[in-house]
């Protein structure tokens, strides 16, 4: 594969270090520090068909990595989970109450809320400075997924505790002040609840655009998929809660959603892990590598089990588990895919340098469809990389 | 306020940021090419801002023990030791060095070839250059024969000893900062307003708003901001801010021994520098390229833009960043479909027939 790639790519000769051992000189490649060494890019990159294979070599700054990998802890992985948990559970809900389930109905307005909890905790311990958490509500700005999804989840909040609330009001005495609320708490919550879904759907997927607005490389070149990915997710887990607690005549929907929620979330994470070229690599390698492994493979087992086993309790609530499982290792395999991407600065030149040499050769070639093309600052001879063949 | 180049394209900032009446567009140039590696621009940042250390570290890199720019180093000095024949495009030419003597990098024989390249600086003293300097040479004694290093510094004179053969060897020394973007990720992306454009169209953090989300760190293509650890905050360089409302320069460009650091109105800058990359390319130095300096670029253009010697990577540079909010409208468009296919799931999930 590489040496085809090297005879693809002639101009690698620019980026890749001369031979070393050069007479007189006091300085092999290597005493020359890291800034020369090659970095080989990639086990073959998967496609060899593909015309954005990157070049082999770079150069870097001693190895160091040039975008800053984020300093959010897992608790934003974890929030991921339980966000998208927050919001398959409150379409649960809404969608069995309608249908008149009210297993369904209960178990995704009260998972809702412990989910919804579990998010504001886990973003407020992310914050360097937690108890200036409310500096997230000074402002509303479109620029800032953060900012948007702040709002979203403050709504979403809102209608979310209501309806989970509301379960409560048949324990509520029904004489007195506690009577007047067993009265008016069923139409609040149905009110919440159904509020609440028609926000989920945003709740979910915001999370996506908040990982793909940055200029972590893996994460940013998986906008387009990521998020059906996280649809995907919070569908499935939403399901796996159904799965869960519902009685099996109940529990039909909770089966559709599933197949539904497992086919985004695989055709989702498919793409992301295939057509990306070198972007897609952290994705497949390492520890994200396993997890989104392991996702796929407990989304697959759950929805099986959540068809084949209509009949049965046991293995229903097996499948719910599976896809809240898999639903786990899913947003944790991604978030660290796009750590790993920031760790390396591979991930931060090549491609751009594949951008820069297409850039170039579309210049060179027609010229006048280059109206972005950015070849002023390349001296004559010296193309960074842009003398592209 | 938002114009059609809000989020991508060529822009004036500041007023688009809604100033009226802004002053105009500050920045720094850094031209390379006279970077000495004194750091001194690192000391003065400190000193100015009160910015804690990075820890004293030694880090194996060269001169270098800063490491890159951190919530503690807003300004950092990068050292690349590398063979210059080599360095970048256009000397990769074999003779690239032809006539340049090889020996010791101080012996006699370099003193004659010294001598007969010397400029003529007209104020002479009538002593022409020795021209039988190499005759002279000849009379050194060669170094002596039966010592041995013993890992004590040596007593000889410089010049008189053969040590290292001399080399191709060249330094690069960049002093890197933040690019004060035309289009800011980090501001884009800043949920709380902490970040905010100055009326110099600079790009600023009010730590006193920061609540150490962590957003900004991985949305900057440069990677310069950065988080301090035990403060949670967010804080990187702010073009000296409280000096240049004054009429001061910024502490770093104060400091600078060499001019390397520039610091002015952003289109005299880049004129100036312009007008540099010309004589050194006149020069030979065919490897000098700006970096930063088009506002057609993927983030509109840097307010602190570099004159480099090879290519960006090597300094720790991205070759083409791109503000990652250019693609927003995009993102928010995907998410939108997939928030309807999540909202169609449910309902095919629901109308299928009770059971």
């Amino acid at each position: 594969m590489r040496p085809r790639e090297e005879r693809d790519n002639p101009r690698d000769e620019k980026l890749s270090p001369p031979p070393a051992g050069h007479e007189g000189s006091g300085l092999t490649r290597d005493a020359g520090g890291g800034s020369r060494a090659p970095r080989r890019g990639g086990k073959g990159g998967g496609r060899g068909d593909r015309s954005m294979v990157p070049p082999a070599d770079f150069r870097s700054y001693y190895g160091r990595p040039i975008v800053k990998p984020p300093v959010w802890h897992h608790d934003i992985a974890a929030y991921l989970f339980t966000g998208g948990l927050a919001a398959g559970s409150s379409l649960l809900a809404a969608g069995g109450d309608a249908t008149g389930r009210p297993a369904l109905r209960r178990a995704g307005r009260i998972t809702a809320l412990g989910a919804l909890t579990a998010s504001t905790y886990f973003l407020i311990n992310d914050l360097g400075r937690p108890e200036r958490f409310v500096n997230m509500l000074r402002v509303a700005k479109p620029t800032s997924p953060m900012s948007m999804g702040t709002w979203i989840l403050s709504a979403f909040g809102a209608a979310a505790g209501a309806a989970a609330v509301a379960e409560a009001a048949p324990i509520l005495p029904g004489r007195g002040v506690l009577g007047l609320a067993r009265r008016l708490l069923p139409p609040v919550g149905t009110a919440g609840q159904y509020a609440a879904a028609a926000v989920a759907p945003a709740l979910a997927t915001y999370t996506a655009v908040l990982l793909a607005d940055t200029a972590t490389p893996s994460w940013h070149a998986a906008y387009p998929e990521l998020p059906f990915v996280f649809a995907g997710s919070a569908l499935a887990s939403g399901a796996g809660v159904g799965l869960l607690a519902a009685p099996c005549d109940q529990a039909g929907p909770a089966r559709r959603m599933a197949v539904c929620g497992a086919a985004l979330e695989l055709y989702g994470a498919h793409r992301v892990e295939t057509t990306k070229g070198i972007l897609s690599e952290p994705y497949r390698d390492g520890r994200a590598g396993r997890l989104l492994r392991a996702g796929r493979a407990l989304t697959a087992i759950g929805v099986a089990g959540a068809l084949l086993g209509r009949r049965s309790r046991v293995v229903s609530a097996l499948s719910g588990l599976s896809l809240l499982t898999a639903s786990v290792a899913t947003r944790f395999g991604i978030f660290d895919g796009g750590v790993a991407s920031a760790k390396d600065p591979k991930y931060t030149v090549l491609p751009q340098r594949e951008r820069l040499a297409a850039r170039a050769a579309a210049a060179a070639n027609g010229g006048a469809s280059g109206t972005d093309a950015k070849t002023t600052d390349v001296p004559e001879g010296s193309g960074s990389g842009g003398i592209g063949v | 306020m938002a114009g059609p180049n809000s989020l991508y394209g060529p822009l004036d900032p500041a007023p688009d940021a809604g100033y009226v009446d802004a002053p105009p567009r500050m920045g720094f140039f850094t031209d390379t090419s006279v970077c000495i590696g004194c750091k001194a621009c690192e000391v003065a940042c400190k000193e100015w801002n009160l910015v804690p250390d990075d820890g004293f570290n030694l880090l194996g890199t060269s001169y270098d023990n800063t490491g890159g720019l951190t919530a503690n180093s807003w300004r950092h000095v990068a050292f690349i030791e590398q063979p210059a024949a080599r360095s970048g495009h256009g000397t990769d030419t074999p003779g690239a060095f032809a006539g340049m003597p090889t020996g010791p990098s101080a012996s006699a024989h370099t003193a004659v070839v010294a001598a007969g390249t010397a400029q003529d600086t007209g104020t002479s003293p009538g002593v022409p250059a020795a021209p039988d300097a190499l005759a002279a040479a000849a009379t050194i004694k060669a170094p002596g024969t039966g010592t041995q290093f013993l890992g004590m510094p040596g007593s000889d004179l410089p010049g008189r000893t053969m040590d290292a053969p001399r080399s191709d060897f060249r330094w690069l020394m960049m002093s890197n900062v933040c690019k004060h973007c035309t289009h800011a990720g980090c501001l884009d992306v800043c949920p709380t307003g902490a970040l905010f454009r100055t009326e110099f169209g600079t790009v600023v953090v009010q730590e006193d708003v920061c609540n150490g989300c962590g957003y900004c760190i991985p949305a900057c293509p440069y990677g310069v901001i950065d988080q301090r650890k035990d403060d949670g905050r967010a804080w990187k360089c702010t073009l000296c801010y409280d000096r240049i409302g004054d009429g001061l320069t910024p502490a770093c460009a104060k400091a600078c021994p060499t001019e390397s650091i520039q610091f002015g109105e952003l289109d005299e800058l880049r004129a100036r520098a312009a007008h540099r990359l010309e004589k050194l390319h006149e020069q030979g130095v065919e490897e000098a390229r700006l970096y930063g300096h088009d506002p057609d670029d993927g983030v509109g253009g840097d307010g602190a833009f570099f004159l480099l010697l090879d290519e960006p990577e090597v300094y720790g540079l991205p070759p083409d960043p791109v503000v990652t909010t250019r693609d927003l409208p995009a993102m928010w468009k995907r998410a939108g479909v997939a928030a309807l296919a999540m909202a169609a799931t449910i309902v095919v999930s629901f109308a299928g027939r009770r059971r």
